[in-house]
Protein backbone atom coordinates (compact mmCIF):
# COMPACT_ATOMS: atom_id res chain seq x y z
CA UNK A 1 0.00 0.00 0.00
CA UNK A 2 1.36 3.51 -0.84
CA UNK A 3 1.88 5.62 2.35
CA UNK A 4 -0.59 8.22 2.24
CA UNK A 5 1.57 11.16 2.53
CA UNK A 6 3.46 9.66 -0.67
CA UNK A 7 0.41 11.98 -2.87
CA UNK A 8 -2.07 14.79 -3.89
CA UNK A 9 -5.04 13.93 -6.19
CA UNK A 10 -7.51 16.29 -6.81
CA UNK A 11 -10.33 15.98 -9.93
CA UNK A 12 -12.38 18.78 -11.21
CA UNK A 13 -15.20 18.88 -13.84
CA UNK A 14 -14.28 21.81 -16.22
CA UNK A 15 -16.98 22.85 -18.98
CA UNK A 16 -15.52 22.47 -22.01
CA UNK A 17 -14.53 19.92 -24.18
CA UNK A 18 -11.50 17.78 -23.65
CA UNK A 19 -9.53 19.27 -26.85
CA UNK A 20 -10.01 22.96 -25.18
CA UNK A 21 -8.61 21.61 -21.59
CA UNK A 22 -5.98 19.71 -23.38
CA UNK A 23 -4.72 23.77 -25.16
CA UNK A 24 -5.07 25.47 -22.06
CA UNK A 25 -2.08 22.65 -20.23
CA UNK A 26 -0.30 22.05 -23.02
CA UNK A 27 -0.02 25.17 -24.91
CA UNK A 28 2.83 26.92 -23.06
CA UNK A 29 0.93 30.92 -23.11
CA UNK A 30 -2.30 29.85 -22.09
CA UNK A 31 -0.36 26.97 -19.37
CA UNK A 32 1.55 30.46 -18.17
CA UNK A 33 -1.96 32.73 -18.45
CA UNK A 34 -3.72 30.45 -15.66
CA UNK A 35 -0.41 28.71 -13.64
CA UNK A 36 1.01 32.34 -13.60
CA UNK A 37 4.63 31.39 -15.17
CA UNK A 38 6.47 32.97 -18.39
CA UNK A 39 7.55 30.13 -20.26
CA UNK A 40 11.05 30.61 -22.40
CA UNK A 41 9.65 27.29 -24.86
CA UNK A 42 7.01 24.92 -25.67
CA UNK A 43 6.02 22.09 -24.10
CA UNK A 44 7.32 18.53 -25.66
CA UNK A 45 7.91 15.04 -23.91
CA UNK A 46 11.10 14.55 -23.35
CA UNK A 47 11.99 18.31 -22.86
CA UNK A 48 12.51 20.58 -20.14
CA UNK A 49 10.85 23.65 -20.27
CA UNK A 50 12.04 26.28 -17.89
CA UNK A 51 10.64 29.77 -17.32
CA UNK A 52 10.23 32.88 -15.04
CA UNK A 53 7.25 32.67 -12.44
CA UNK A 54 4.45 35.51 -12.38
CA UNK A 55 3.17 34.53 -9.47
CA UNK A 56 2.40 37.93 -7.18
CA UNK A 57 5.28 37.44 -4.54
CA UNK A 58 6.96 34.87 -6.28
CA UNK A 59 8.66 36.66 -9.27
CA UNK A 60 12.25 36.22 -8.03
CA UNK A 61 11.79 32.02 -8.91
CA UNK A 62 12.41 29.92 -11.57
CA UNK A 63 10.04 27.88 -12.95
CA UNK A 64 11.44 24.53 -14.20
CA UNK A 65 9.90 21.21 -15.62
CA UNK A 66 11.03 17.69 -17.51
CA UNK A 67 8.14 16.91 -19.44
CA UNK A 68 7.19 12.95 -19.60
CA UNK A 69 4.39 12.36 -21.57
CA UNK A 70 2.08 13.97 -23.97
CA UNK A 71 -0.63 11.67 -25.00
CA UNK A 72 -2.89 13.83 -26.52
CA UNK A 73 -6.29 14.98 -24.86
CA UNK A 74 -5.35 11.90 -22.43
CA UNK A 75 -2.49 12.60 -20.07
CA UNK A 76 0.27 15.30 -19.83
CA UNK A 77 2.86 14.87 -17.54
CA UNK A 78 6.17 15.94 -15.94
CA UNK A 79 8.11 15.97 -13.08
CA UNK A 80 9.68 19.08 -11.13
CA UNK A 81 10.12 20.14 -7.40
CA UNK A 82 7.39 20.81 -5.63
CA UNK A 83 7.69 24.03 -3.35
CA UNK A 84 11.19 24.85 -4.70
CA UNK A 85 10.57 28.93 -2.85
CA UNK A 86 14.05 29.19 -1.60
CA UNK A 87 16.81 30.83 -4.17
CA UNK A 88 19.39 29.65 -2.70
CA UNK A 89 18.85 26.33 -2.61
CA UNK A 90 19.82 24.21 -5.14
CA UNK A 91 16.64 21.74 -6.02
CA UNK A 92 18.03 20.11 -9.10
CA UNK A 93 19.85 17.27 -7.25
CA UNK A 94 17.00 16.10 -4.72
CA UNK A 95 14.22 13.79 -5.80
CA UNK A 96 11.53 15.24 -8.02
CA UNK A 97 8.02 14.64 -7.87
CA UNK A 98 5.46 13.33 -10.60
CA UNK A 99 2.79 15.76 -11.79
CA UNK A 100 -0.13 13.94 -13.82
CA UNK A 101 -2.44 15.60 -15.60
CA UNK A 102 -5.11 13.25 -16.88
CA UNK A 103 -7.97 13.82 -18.88
CA UNK A 104 -11.63 12.00 -19.44
CA UNK A 105 -14.71 12.98 -21.16
CA UNK A 106 -17.57 13.64 -18.50
CA UNK A 107 -21.14 14.32 -19.56
CA UNK A 108 -21.30 18.35 -18.86
CA UNK A 109 -17.29 18.78 -19.91
CA UNK A 110 -14.11 17.41 -19.09
CA UNK A 111 -12.93 15.54 -15.97
CA UNK A 112 -9.62 16.62 -14.77
CA UNK A 113 -7.63 14.52 -12.52
CA UNK A 114 -4.48 16.20 -11.37
CA UNK A 115 -2.15 13.63 -9.52
CA UNK A 116 0.93 14.55 -7.73
CA UNK A 117 3.04 12.02 -6.33
CA UNK A 118 6.53 10.87 -4.93
CA UNK A 119 6.13 13.35 -1.81
CA UNK A 120 7.69 10.49 0.45
CA UNK A 121 11.64 10.89 -0.87
CA UNK A 122 11.76 14.30 -0.52
CA UNK A 123 14.06 14.97 2.22
CA UNK A 124 12.73 15.69 5.28
CA UNK A 125 14.45 18.98 5.75
CA UNK A 126 11.92 20.20 3.17
CA UNK A 127 9.50 19.27 4.88
CA UNK A 128 10.43 20.80 8.28
CA UNK A 129 10.68 24.00 6.27
CA UNK A 130 6.99 23.46 5.29
CA UNK A 131 6.08 23.31 8.97
CA UNK A 132 8.57 26.05 10.21
CA UNK A 133 6.56 28.72 7.64
CA UNK A 134 2.94 27.03 9.39
CA UNK A 135 1.96 29.28 12.65
CA UNK A 136 -0.82 26.58 13.30
CA UNK A 137 2.06 23.90 13.74
CA UNK A 138 1.86 20.59 16.54
CA UNK A 139 2.36 22.50 19.68
CA UNK A 140 -0.16 25.22 18.98
CA UNK A 141 -2.79 22.63 18.07
CA UNK A 142 -1.84 20.97 21.31
CA UNK A 143 -2.01 24.15 23.55
CA UNK A 144 -5.84 24.60 22.04
CA UNK A 145 -6.29 20.49 23.03
CA UNK A 146 -5.02 21.07 26.68
CA UNK A 147 -7.31 24.04 26.71
CA UNK A 148 -10.28 22.41 25.63
CA UNK A 149 -9.66 19.44 27.92
CA UNK A 150 -8.69 20.86 31.44
CA UNK A 151 -10.33 24.38 30.34
CA UNK B 1 -11.36 18.47 1.60
CA UNK B 2 -11.41 15.53 -0.49
CA UNK B 3 -13.14 12.53 0.61
CA UNK B 4 -9.38 10.40 0.43
CA UNK B 5 -7.98 13.46 2.70
CA UNK B 6 -11.39 12.72 4.79
CA UNK B 7 -10.79 8.74 4.72
CA UNK B 8 -6.74 9.25 5.85
CA UNK B 9 -7.30 11.28 8.52
CA UNK B 10 -10.35 9.31 9.91
CA UNK B 11 -8.30 7.24 12.16
CA UNK B 12 -6.51 10.49 13.76
CA UNK B 13 -9.96 12.01 14.57
CA UNK B 14 -11.26 8.13 15.82
CA UNK B 15 -8.22 8.07 18.51
CA UNK B 16 -9.07 11.50 19.21
CA UNK B 17 -12.53 11.01 20.07
CA UNK B 18 -12.52 9.70 23.15
CA UNK B 19 -11.81 11.91 27.08
CA UNK B 20 -8.86 9.11 27.96
CA UNK B 21 -6.78 9.39 25.28
CA UNK B 22 -7.28 12.73 24.57
CA UNK B 23 -6.31 12.91 28.59
CA UNK B 24 -3.14 10.51 27.77
CA UNK B 25 -1.96 12.40 24.45
CA UNK B 26 -1.91 15.87 26.21
CA UNK B 27 -0.28 14.16 29.37
CA UNK B 28 2.76 12.39 27.37
CA UNK B 29 2.63 16.10 24.94
CA UNK B 30 3.10 18.09 28.00
CA UNK B 31 5.17 16.06 30.17
CA UNK B 32 7.59 14.38 27.82
CA UNK B 33 7.27 10.34 27.68
CA UNK B 34 6.15 8.13 30.25
CA UNK B 35 5.51 4.54 31.06
CA UNK B 36 2.36 2.73 31.57
CA UNK B 37 2.66 2.62 35.46
CA UNK B 38 3.13 6.28 35.60
CA UNK B 39 0.14 7.09 33.51
CA UNK B 40 -1.96 4.74 34.83
CA UNK B 41 -1.78 6.15 37.84
CA UNK B 42 -2.71 9.34 37.12
CA UNK B 43 -5.85 8.13 35.06
CA UNK B 44 -9.04 7.23 36.57
CA UNK B 45 -9.06 3.99 34.75
CA UNK B 46 -7.62 0.45 35.15
CA UNK B 47 -3.90 -0.30 33.80
CA UNK B 48 -5.25 -2.88 30.94
CA UNK B 49 -7.89 0.15 29.90
CA UNK B 50 -4.90 2.67 29.68
CA UNK B 51 -2.31 0.31 27.36
CA UNK B 52 -5.57 -0.31 25.49
CA UNK B 53 -6.24 3.53 24.97
CA UNK B 54 -2.03 3.98 24.37
CA UNK B 55 -2.56 1.35 21.66
CA UNK B 56 -5.48 2.47 19.46
CA UNK B 57 -3.00 6.45 19.75
CA UNK B 58 -0.25 4.06 18.57
CA UNK B 59 -1.95 2.46 16.04
CA UNK B 60 -3.34 6.07 14.76
CA UNK B 61 0.77 7.11 14.55
CA UNK B 62 -0.17 10.21 17.31
CA UNK B 63 2.50 7.95 20.04
CA UNK B 64 5.18 5.34 19.80
CA UNK B 65 6.48 3.37 22.53
CA UNK B 66 9.72 2.10 23.09
CA UNK B 67 10.79 -0.89 25.40
CA UNK B 68 13.13 0.43 28.52
CA UNK B 69 14.47 -2.77 30.34
CA UNK B 70 10.81 -4.19 31.65
CA UNK B 71 9.11 -1.48 30.92
CA UNK B 72 7.37 0.06 27.57
CA UNK B 73 7.56 4.45 27.66
CA UNK B 74 5.24 5.87 25.35
CA UNK B 75 6.08 9.22 23.75
CA UNK B 76 4.45 11.64 21.17
CA UNK B 77 5.14 11.36 17.52
CA UNK B 78 3.85 14.38 15.93
CA UNK B 79 6.76 15.27 13.57
CA UNK B 80 6.80 12.89 10.94
CA UNK B 81 3.17 12.59 10.40
CA UNK B 82 2.07 16.00 10.96
CA UNK B 83 4.92 17.67 9.02
CA UNK B 84 4.34 15.42 5.82
CA UNK B 85 0.44 16.42 6.48
CA UNK B 86 0.90 19.99 6.42
CA UNK B 87 3.37 19.95 3.70
CA UNK B 88 0.93 18.24 1.80
CA UNK B 89 -1.86 20.42 2.44
CA UNK B 90 0.35 23.29 1.52
CA UNK B 91 0.78 22.27 -1.68
CA UNK B 92 -2.78 20.77 -2.07
CA UNK B 93 -4.08 24.19 -1.46
CA UNK B 94 -1.80 25.96 -4.13
CA UNK B 95 -3.07 23.28 -6.05
CA UNK B 96 -6.61 23.94 -5.51
CA UNK B 97 -5.67 28.39 -6.67
CA UNK B 98 -4.17 26.46 -9.77
CA UNK B 99 -6.80 24.74 -10.89
CA UNK B 100 -9.64 27.16 -9.88
CA UNK B 101 -7.58 29.58 -12.33
CA UNK B 102 -7.63 26.84 -15.13
CA UNK B 103 -11.36 26.80 -14.92
CA UNK B 104 -11.68 30.62 -15.05
CA UNK B 105 -9.27 30.55 -17.69
CA UNK B 106 -11.66 28.29 -19.53
CA UNK B 107 -14.68 29.88 -18.85
CA UNK B 108 -13.08 33.32 -20.30
CA UNK B 109 -12.18 32.16 -23.48
CA UNK B 110 -14.94 29.53 -24.04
Amino acid sequence: MKSTTDRIEKKILLRAPKSRVWRALTNSDEFGTWFRVKLASGFAAGKTVTGKVTYPGYEHLTFSVDVERMDAERLFSFRWHPYAVDPKIDYSREPATLVEFRLEEAAEGTMLTVVESGFDRIPAGRRDEAFRMNSQGWAVQMENVQRHVTG
Amino acid sequence: MEVAQVRDAAPVFAALGDETRLRLLVRLSSSGPDSISRLSAKTPVSRQAVTKHLEVLSRAGLIRGNRRGRERIWQVEPKRLVDARLYLDRISRLWDDALDRLQRHLERQT
